[in-house]
């Protein structure tokens, strides 16, 4: 696979133009996931209505693969009841945990499936996953209880 | 030296002088011959999809030579045994071999005498036993000094100890260069009567600096601290002479210098190592033990508990030959003109922003940067390595485990390219194409 395969146009479009990017209040738990390997941080909010998520906002540094990602990822779950979001969490990391094998079901994950060729590098699964990982954790935390904050390492 | 029609260069300072008087080598040095050097690395010879692999992350770990790794295949296949215990052929065989190999050792880092070499598994762990032994007369209010640009193995190993007894840890700040600053330590106070150990690196993974090992050791002596080395950078590319270095303790890796992994050295001055208490206990290393307490064996072996890494002893011993053969002085020679052919090639890149010395002066073979798109966003280092690795260009990316030093410089991380005996002006080449094209790439003008 050529590496001009992975970083597709949609990818390289989310990278320089991140959706939904900047710290917004309100919101009901705020975590920060760093991937110790490469250095690359998310801080990431959710604002929940009931079971709705009414708002994503995050302040990112990394890779395009880990920025688009995380841009791709708030035009999707915003706006779903949370139960949707957590499927469509489930959705996309067995699509990324695939090495390649699995197609991605254009309808759920829209631009999502641009990510289809990253599971082919095992070094960049991460990268596209860390903000999928920090929306599903804050999510867990918001409806846990009170107003969150936390730090966690991805998982070596 | 001129390979591949390489262009002059500027007299600059030669690395070897900056390694205190390179030690003098038995071996007459053969005429260097890159191409005659990469036909001794098989794996130099493989492609990435129809283009030649280009490695330029020896500053990580080097390739290994053939003559390496049939050693190591000898000594399995026809040698192995335990050492020092087991009373037949082989286990005298095994012995014999892994006690030569620390002669070798001592010769090539230029030991007064093969017992103070200290086989361990790599440089973290001997390291880590400089810390953990030092530390046993290390009190509350004690200060242990140390750098901003070390590696993570040479920095949390003393936050323990810190940790552990109270003592304070301070460090040496960098210029923008990416110096030591010594003015400013000496403006601060940094060395004083209350500093018990100094350590510092003695080539920056990163920056590539050639640290003033000598004159730090002098400052460090005057107040009576212990000075400790990490020439894990160093030992592979510099001529270096440890008994005359001024250093106290000094730790180096087998794999960055053509040899095995699982094998690191400590080196350190026979008069200390033998007044300092084991770090880890088990065989091998005692005289008696009862029930009651043990009295410990002399160095090295008081060092070495459990059966040692005893094949990658003879690998490092072959890797040491290897490089004894071809002249550490040629071999630094090299260094200096690749990273000089490199340097310049770099600073055509509009962009690119060079982490530490941008000229080849007291400088290794170790280059950092970042890269912006022509649009002036920073391409990210992940993005960077990936689209070189396409094209069969190896280079590392992140903060190559130095992070408080990447902070330093006020960058999150860096793509970082390295260079050893057998790298080539035509890989330099090929690196200076792929960051070109990678800049194309990201600011959206392919």
């Amino acid at each position: 696979m050529k590496v001009e395969d992975l970083y597709q146009e949609i990818i390289l479009d989310h990278y320089r133009t991140k959706h939904h990017s900047g710290l917004r209040q309100p919101y009901d738990a705020e975590v920060r996931h760093v991937n110790p390997t490469c250095g690359d941080e998310v801080l990431l909010r959710v604002r929940l209505d009931g079971d709705t998520v009414t708002d994503v906002s995050y302040e990112a540094m990394g890779c395009s693969i880990s920025q688009a990602s995380t841009s791709v990822m708030s035009d999707l779950v915003i706006g779903n009841d949370i139960a949707y979001d957590l499927d469509l969490y489930e959705e996309f990391l067995t699509m990324m945990q695939s090495k390649g094998q699995i197609e991605p079901d254009e309808e759920r994950l829209e631009d999502g499936i641009a990510f289809a060729g990253v599971a082919k590098f095992p070094a960049r699964v991460k990268c596209a996953l860390i903000g999928w990982s920090a929306f599903r954790d804050a999510v867990l935390r918001a409806q846990s209880g009170p107003k969150a904050s936390v730090v966690k390492e991805m998982e070596q | 030296m001129s390979v591949d029609g390489g262009p002059e260069y500027p007299a600059t300072t030669d690395l070897a002088e900056v390694a205190t008087g390179g030690v003098a080598l038995v071996d007459e040095p053969i005429a260097f011959d890159v191409e005659a050097i990469r036909g001794d690395f098989p794996i130099l010879e493989r492609t990435v999809d129809g283009a030649p692999l280009v490695y330029l992350d020896s500053a990580n770990s080097s390739q290994k030579p053939r003559v390496v790794v049939e050693a190591i295949e000898d000594h399995y296949l026809n040698h192995n045994a335990n050492v020092a215990r087991a009373m037949h052929l082989l286990g005298a065989e095994a012995t014999e071999a892994f006690e030569d190999s620390r002669a070798q050792l001592a010769r090539f880092i230029g030991a007064n005498r093969s017992e103070e070499v200290v086989f361990t598994k790599n440089a973290s762990e001997a390291l880590n036993l400089c810390a953990y032994t030092l530390g046993t007369s290390i009190r509350p209010g004690d200060e242990i000094v140390i750098s901003v640009m070390e590696h993570h193995s040479n920095i949390v190993p003393w936050q323990l100890l810190a940790q552990r007894s109270g003592a304070v840890l301070r460090w040496f700040d960098v210029t923008s260069e990416g110096r030591l600053d010594l003015d400013k330590a000496v403006a601060e106070g940094l060395i004083n009567e209350r500093t018990k150990i100094i350590s510092v690196t003695y080539v920056s993974n990163v920056l590539g600096t050639v640290n003033p090992i000598s004159q730090i050791a002098a400052l460090g002596h005057a107040v009576g601290a212990t000075v400790v080395v990490d020439a894990s950078q160093a030992v592979p590319q510099l001529a270096v002479d440890f008994a005359a270095l001024g250093a106290d303790l000094v730790a180096f890796t087998g794999h960055k210098m053509v040899g095995p992994t699982g094998i690191g050295v400590l080196w350190g001055r026979y008069e200390l190592l033998a007044a300092l208490p084991p770090f880890l206990g088990g065989g091998e290393m005692i005289e008696i033990v009862t029930m009651e307490g043990s009295t410990y064996a002399p160095p090295p072996h008081r060092f070495e508990a459990g059966t040692p890494p005893i094949a990658q002893a003879v690998g490092l011993g072959a890797a040491a030959q290897y490089l004894s053969a071809i002249g550490m002085d040629q071999i630094s020679d090299h260094e200096h003109d690749i990273t000089a052919y490199a340097l310049q090639g770099l600073r055509t890149l509009p962009g690119l922003t060079i982490l530490g010395p941008d000229e080849a002066v007291d400088r290794g073979g170790a280059v950092s940067f970042t890269l912006a798109a022509p649009d002036g966003q920073p391409i990210h280092p992940h993005d960077v390595s990936h689209l070189l690795d396409s094209r069969g260009i190896a280079v590392r990316a992140g903060h190559h485990c130095a992070r408080p030093l990447h902070e330093r410089f006020g960058v999150q991380s860096s793509t970082r390219a390295s260079f050893y005996l057998y790298t080539t002006y035509a890989e330099i080449d090929a690196l200076i194409d792929g960051l070109d094209y990678t800049r194309s790439f990201f600011g959206g003008l392919r």
